[in-house]
């Protein structure tokens, strides 16, 4: 029965293909419009926050600005920072351009870093070549470093770097490990590595501090064990820092990413809804408009309704044939609808530049809202087809 | 044996139009046996498309009783009265009434659909029904690309695929000529024949008089005259 339904409901359709495609256009726009946003929408922002976890939420960074008595932190406010409980370590970061190079080569325009050995313990970038920089490289008279490839590839062409010398603002180093180039994981040094720096050099912390000029550490990244008590971490640094800087106001700022992420997170759901929600009006519009074609057909084919109920058809079948047509008209729509929004959206992805992943949940969404739309808008004109009485429906002309 | 199928006891039909009432049957009394074939013949406005409703029950009387194969016509359930008319009743209309974009095998299966005949068995039925109003060529064709005499032959194939208890016909002939017109009534002739009970609503008198039977209908009043 269903299926004589629906083979009836298809040979209406394609009898009128122009009215069947006007009137299933609303859904088609509406249906493409909320994949399309859905998906986008998901695909940048969760770029966005692959790219912030592995930045490291879970992490505080500090960012000490000073005040004129004190301009940052001392290396016993870091042991301090250090006692905190749930902190597994605390790691400085000192970044000043300079120069490296070696005989006949010199790059002015490098990007020192300075950090310890607990950076290393939470850096994601592989190693290309020998060893991370430990504790023992940390005691302010080891000059050991680690050199990304572009520096590799500007001062060392063709020989193994490991064990060699590199002069760093005109201080020898040994090269003991080398680094992947763009994976700059860590979000401050990513900021502060600018795009025209000729390459970065990592080198220990005090060193650096010494280079910079430099008594007191300004950016300082405290690691955390449990993410989930960042709440508490956060308000114990607080507590630290305020100590450290004699309760002066504004003598630093605290970047937990986890909140940011968080934020970013009911910001990515608000936008989805939002914007799902304003495609759906076009879908309303379009069940407005399969209504309106279902009550036309109704009237045009009162006199086969009444034939059918002489034939012996139950109300409940005549009103299932046209629930079904309506249910047919906007599930085509949904198809074509769906279809649409893919494209649109992998066209889209691509001009952002960012990379299409397939949303379930919004093909889902698109097939759920063409179905309620046509149960919905194709119900009145059905309950209508099947209330009409049989010797009026056959008398009409 | 006859027996009576169709009983009609003081029917009366009442139509409200504003605050008058209209009283279109005025009281009929009908019995019909199985295997007869009888004209209800009368002048536009007689009653006669509103009795023939009654009895297709596609309509229900005001008051009276109508009994139809041992059932009795009570209440107004839609349900109730589609399934009495899929089972009891075989429709004919003036116009054919058959759905344009179907052909003729599909028109002739409508009835089955609604039944619930599974779909091989429904092919078989109907094309066996065409064939036996001599359209076995023409299964496929579509309305339209048959003849009147053609197409009333589809709308009495269909009518009788659900084997009911009455064929009802209402002015048979009178959207054909007279040569297809001729033809119908032969099929009707030969149907009756074979123990087929028909009631044919019309007007023309020439036309009535070929049943066996023909009750008249004036005002809403009934009137015998047996030939």
């Amino acid at each position: 029965m269903i299926k004589e339904n629906f083979l009836m409901a298809w040979d209406n359709i394609i009898n009128s293909k122009m009215r069947s495609f006007l009137t299933s256009l609303g859904i088609v726009i509406g249906v493409a419009s909320v994949i399309a946003l859905i998906t986008i929408v998901q695909s940048v922002t969760g770029e966005m926050m692959s790219q912030f976890e592995s930045m490291g939420a879970d992490k505080i960074t500090v960012i000490a600005t000073g005040n004129p008595l004190k301009s940052g932190l001392t290396t016993s406010d870091l042991r301090k920072l250090e006692e905190i409980p749930n902190v597994t370590g605390v790691a400085p970061s000192v970044s000043i351009t300079g120069s490296a190079g070696k005989q006949g080569i010199l790059l002015d325009e490098v990007s020192i870093m300075g950090k310890n050995e607990k950076y290393f313990q939470q850096d994601t970038t592989e190693l290309t070549r020998g060893r991370k920089l430990t504790a023992l490289d940390m005691d302010g008279h080891t000059y050991t470093c680690i050199i990304d490839q572009d520096i590799e590839k500007a001062v060392f062409p063709n020989e193994n770097p490991i064990g060699q010398k590199i002069m760093v603002n005109g201080q020898g180093y040994e090269v003991v490990g080398v680094r992947d180039t763009d994976s700059s994981n860590d979000v401050m040094s990513g900021i502060n590595a600018s795009s025209t720096s000729d390459g970065t050099i990592i080198i220990p912390y005090k060193n650096a501090l010494s280079l910079s000029g430099s008594s007191t550490y300004s950016n300082v990244d405290v690691f955390l064990e449990d993410t989930n008590l960042s709440d508490e971490t956060t308000s114990d640094v607080e507590t630290v820092l305020d100590a450290a800087f004699n309760y002066k106001d504004d003598s630093y700022k605290i970047v937990d990413l986890g909140s940011i992420l968080d934020t970013m997170n009911s910001m990515q759901s608000l936008l989805t809804t939002l914007l799902a929600g304003i495609a759906s009006i076009a879908l309303v519009v379009g069940g407005i408009g399969i209504m309106n074609m279902m009550l036309v057909s109704v009237t045009e084919r009162t006199r086969e309704i009444g034939l059918r109920k002489a034939l012996g058809a139950e109300p409940a079948q005549i009103q299932a044939l046209f629930i079904i047509e309506a249910l047919a008209l906007s599930l085509i729509g949904g198809a074509i609808g769906i279809a649409l929004g893919l494209i649109i959206s992998v066209v889209a992805t691509l001009i952002i530049g960012t990379t299409f992943s397939i949303s379930w949940g919004a093909i889902a969404l698109g097939i759920g809202f063409s179905v309620a739309v046509g149960l919905v808008f194709g119900w009145t004109p059905a309950k209508k087809a099947s209330g009409l009485k049989p010797i009026d429906a056959l008398r009409s002309d | 044996m006859p027996e009576e199928i169709l009983t009609m006891k003081n029917i009366v039909k009442e139509y409200q139009m504003g605050d008058e009432t209209s009283t279109i049957l005025k009281g009929i009394n009908l019995s019909v046996q199985s295997g007869e074939f009888i004209s209800l013949l009368g002048p536009s406005g007689s009653g006669k498309s509103t009795l023939m409703n009654i009895i297709g029950f596609l309509d229900v009387p005001t008051s009276g009783e109508y009994h139809l194969s041992g059932r009795k016509m009570s209440g107004q359930e839609e349900k109730l009265l589609a399934q009495i008319r899929r089972k009891e009743i075989g429709f004919i209309f003036q116009s054919f009434y058959l759905l344009s974009r179907q052909s003729a095998l599909k028109n002739v299966e409508l009835p089955l659909i609604y039944s619930g005949t599974d779909k091989k068995l429904r092919y078989e039925k109907a094309a066996d029904m065409l064939k036996k109003v001599g359209l076995g060529d023409k299964m496929h064709h579509l309305p339209r690309q048959l003849s009147g005499g053609q197409q009333q032959r589809v709308a009495i194939a269909r009518a009788l695929i659900n084997d009911p208890t009455i064929l009802l016909a209402d002015e048979p002939t009178g959207a054909l000529d007279q040569k297809t017109g001729r033809q119908v009534m032969e099929l009707f002739h030969q149907l009756n024949e074979e123990g087929r009970t028909i009631i044919m609503i019309t007007h023309d008198v020439k036309l009535a008089k070929e049943a066996k039977r023909v009750v008249s209908i004036l005002d809403g009043n009934i009137s015998e005259e047996v030939i």
